[in-house]
């Protein structure tokens, strides 16, 4: 079952022009100009040609020179935080923040209070999406009720009902038979099911990464063996039951060559990292900086390294924020005591682009396919990830060179950014949402 | 009639058994069911050896061994001696010693009787042997499907539901595949492992998509206990996937709706489809008995031949 945010309010015609299109998925990388009538895209034009067809002249034009126009941006990892974190983040706000950061559609994770766990709530949020949210807003729904790793949610109906994939995120389903099973029924109803993986009792009294930094500060660890151990027993599972598997957020090295041994072997399974996984490392973490606190944590300079490699060759397969806002109260609690997470939708393609795209560790091909054009693929979204005429006028206009420092204030609701100061080249400009500006610098 | 083309003490199972043995219990069971037949099994005594609960299946082959004139003891050998601990052979034997020509058996694991029927002369009659066969009950939805559809090859047959546990649709595979019919199995994964279509059946996850063309939809009975194991979510997460409801029906314009019974109403089957005019229900209970007394009388040809009391 698709759903999609109505453009139906934009019918006016609208020029991109003069940006160098970037669209893996038309093998495209070239100057056009993007003509947007209805809510979709209706042609790319070479420069300065007139648009056929259009009996009159476009009713606005946005300015793209010196910019790449890239299909939205697609995040298929945030904490929407609504219901019950509402004080951190809601449905409204995080697609705010998403549009500041060129997303247009993003994932929201059911780690909610209560979980999404049953399609009344679903269908209740996105009725509240649909009417609050600025970009499109999917949803993952838990694999197990309450997220307790007891029983399994009602996935058929939860499918039905609208839900992109199916997830306890926040945790692994700890018992493989019932990670057995919820796998099964959510290859039964199409859906992907993510897994976070963490064993929780490798990750039980810490949650720096077992190295060095953590060793030297005296914190409570976690080593990359609690990833990487349900990662292999996933894709056991993967394989066994026909699923598709997305792995959340990897963060170690070893967990990388599991994946590549897994698509070595031809099966459904594919991984996303996080910007910050990309972009730090342990050696970062200024002292007991809870803004900094993650789950997975940050990790060594190698898996660093081998994450920025693995997504360039195609072994992880997305960016994604893995977006989770926390009131400054509750992270200002201390290392041990503050929750874990980290805003990201506004400063993730920045931080992509200065950290390794202008280090020339990855292709602007990659960059667009890993932030669109592959979460579009995976959860099945027909209309998006690319700029063909007839899709979804989702779009994101960067300019590739204009220098920032990100404030210590943000769009989303919460602030605990380990970006915060940090001198950044290339920025969102434009977002566009079925044809329409919800984001303009 | 000379039933002399069936050449076996027990009924074990379908796999195994030929297309023409198929068709000469449910021809006898036919010729029965228009006229009342002789009191074949006079003098013959039956017993029950039952481990697992059962309603419908007991009464019918009661019912069909007394039509007979069989003579039907009265105990139930689960309750007495297997509870006691003595095995399965030995109880089997007592009642041989007995004088019991006919031993009915159902019992909770799977292959059980095909250990001890070589090592008796009685007869044995398998009424369910754990997931494994229940060879009556799928000859009685043979014989009802045949006598709706006035044919079996090349039907198609539609069994929904949780085959991995089920005797029935085990024997319903080899039954329908032996006359020559398509069986696709559909549901959940969990329920209905790929590995069905090594065994002949195809599989289908969408019963939407299942239900097109089908000339008959066998609904399993659920068995609620399999929820603990998560094999599937809640009932209602299951009807909406597999039940057969009035709109689903309605995508099988000719099917025939079967059941095996007991119902789980408003999970695998609605109200609608289990008592409307494609349901088959309540005919494949009357037609039980009459597969069973076909089944006792060329077992008893057999005995005659093989001069066993």
């Amino acid at each position: 079952m698709t759903w999609h945010k109505t453009p139906a309010a934009e019918t006016g015609s609208l020029l991109i022009r003069g940006g160098l299109v970037i669209d893996p998925a038309q093998n495209l990388e070239a100057r056009r100009d993007v003509l947007i009538e209805g809510g979709k895209v209706r042609a790319l034009l070479p420069p300065g040609k007139t648009p056929r067809g259009a009996e009159k002249a476009p009713a606005k034009i946005l300015d793209a020179t010196g910019c790449w126009v890239v299909p939205g941006l697609i995040d298929m990892h945030v904490h929407a935080r609504e219901p019950g974190g509402e004080a951190a983040e809601t449905l409204a706000t995080a697609a705010q923040a998403a549009a500041a950061g060129g997303f247009t559609t993003i994932l929201a994770m059911p780690n909610t209070e209560p979980a999404l766990d049953n399609p009344a709530l679903l269908e209740l949020l996105q009725a509240k999406a649909e009417r609050d949210s600025c970009v499109n807003v999917l949803f993952a729904a838990a694999a197990t009720l309450g997220r307790q790793g007891q029983r399994l949610s009602d996935i058929a109906r939860l499918a039905a009902a609208g839900a992109k994939a199916i997830t306890d995120d926040g945790r692994a389903v700890a018992d493989a038979a019932l990670a057995r099973r919820a796998m099964e029924w959510a290859a039964d109803c199409g859906l992907v099911f993510i897994e976070h993986c963490e064993d929780a009792g490798l990750s039980r009294g810490g949650l720096a990464h077992e190295g060095p930094a953590a060793l030297k500060k005296g914190l409570g660890m976690t080593p990359w063996a609690a990833e990487t151990s349900v990662v292999l027993r996933d894709i056991a599972l993967a394989e066994l039951t026909g699923c598709r598997l997305h792995l959340a957020h990897v963060s170690a090295r070893q967990s990388v060559a599991a994946l590549a041994w897994a698509k070595a072997r031809g099966l459904l399974v594919s991984g996303e990292v996080a910007p910050h996984h990309l972009a730090l490392c342990e050696d970062d973490v200024p002292g007991q900086d809870a803004n900094f606190k993650i789950n997975p944590p940050l990790r060594g300079k190698e898996d660093r390294d081998a994450l920025a490699a693995a997504l360039q060759e195609g072994t992880l397969d997305a960016v994604a924020t893995d977006h989770a806002p926390h009131a400054d109260r509750a992270k200002a609690a201390g290392w041990d005591a503050a929750p874990p997470g980290v805003i990201g939708l506004e400063t993730a393609a920045s931080v992509i682009l200065t950290r390794l795209v202008h280090r020339g560790k990855l292709s602007k091909k990659r960059f667009v396919e890993s932030l669109s054009s592959f979460p579009a693929q995976l959860l099945g979204l027909k209309s998006k990830g690319a700029l063909k005429p007839g899709m979804d006028a989702d779009a994101a206009v960067i300019a590739p060179s204009a220098f920032w420092t990100v404030p210590e204030t943000f769009v989303s609701k919460s602030r605990n950014s380990p970006f915060i100061g940090a001198r950044l080249k290339g920025r969102v400009r434009f977002t566009l949402v079925g044809g329409r500006v919800v984001h303009a610098l | 009639m000379a039933h002399t083309l069936w050449n076996r003490k027990d009924l074990l199972g379908l796999e195994g058994l030929s297309r023409p043995e198929v068709e000469a219990i449910l021809d006898l069971a036919a010729a029965f069911k228009k006229s009342p037949p002789d009191p074949k099994l006079k003098g013959r005594f039956l017993a029950f050896l039952f481990s697992e609960p059962s309603t419908r299946t007991r009464s019918a082959f009661e019912t069909a061994a007394l039509r007979l004139g069989a003579s039907v003891l009265g105990f139930s050998a689960t309750a007495s001696s297997l509870a006691k601990g003595e095995t399965l052979l030995d109880t089997v034997r007592n009642l041989e010693a007995l004088g019991v020509s006919y031993i009915v058996a159902r019992q909770e694991t799977s292959g059980a009787l095909d250990a001890v029927a070589p090592k008796t002369q009685a007869s044995i009659l398998n009424a369910g042997d754990g997931r494994r066969e229940h060879p009556t009950q799928a000859l009685l939805d043979l014989f009802t499907l045949r006598e709706k559809k006035d044919r079996l090859e090349g039907l198609k047959v539609v069994v929904v539901g949780d085959a991995l546990h089920s005797r029935v649709a085990r024997s319903n595979l080899c039954g329908l595949r032996t006359m020559g019919a398509r069986v696709v199995f559909c549901g959940p994964r969990s329920l209905v492992p790929e590995g069905f279509a090594r065994l002949g059946a195809k599989i289908e996850r969408d019963l939407d998509a299942a239900l097109k063309g089908a000339d008959a939809i066998y609904c399993l009975r659920l068995q609620l206990e399999r929820q603990k194991d998560n094999f599937f979510a809640s009932l209602a997460d299951y009807r909406a996937a597999y039940g057969l409801t009035a709109r689903r029906l309605a995508l099988a314009p000719e099917a025939v709706v079967m059941h095996g019974g007991p119902l789980n109403r408003g999970v695998e089957i609605d109200d609608a489809p289990a008592d409307g005019p494609q349901s088959a229900i309540l005919p494949m209970v009357e037609n039980g008995v009459y597969v069973r007394m076909a089944a006792f009388s060329l077992i008893e040809d057999w005995r005659r031949r093989h001069d066993l009391a």
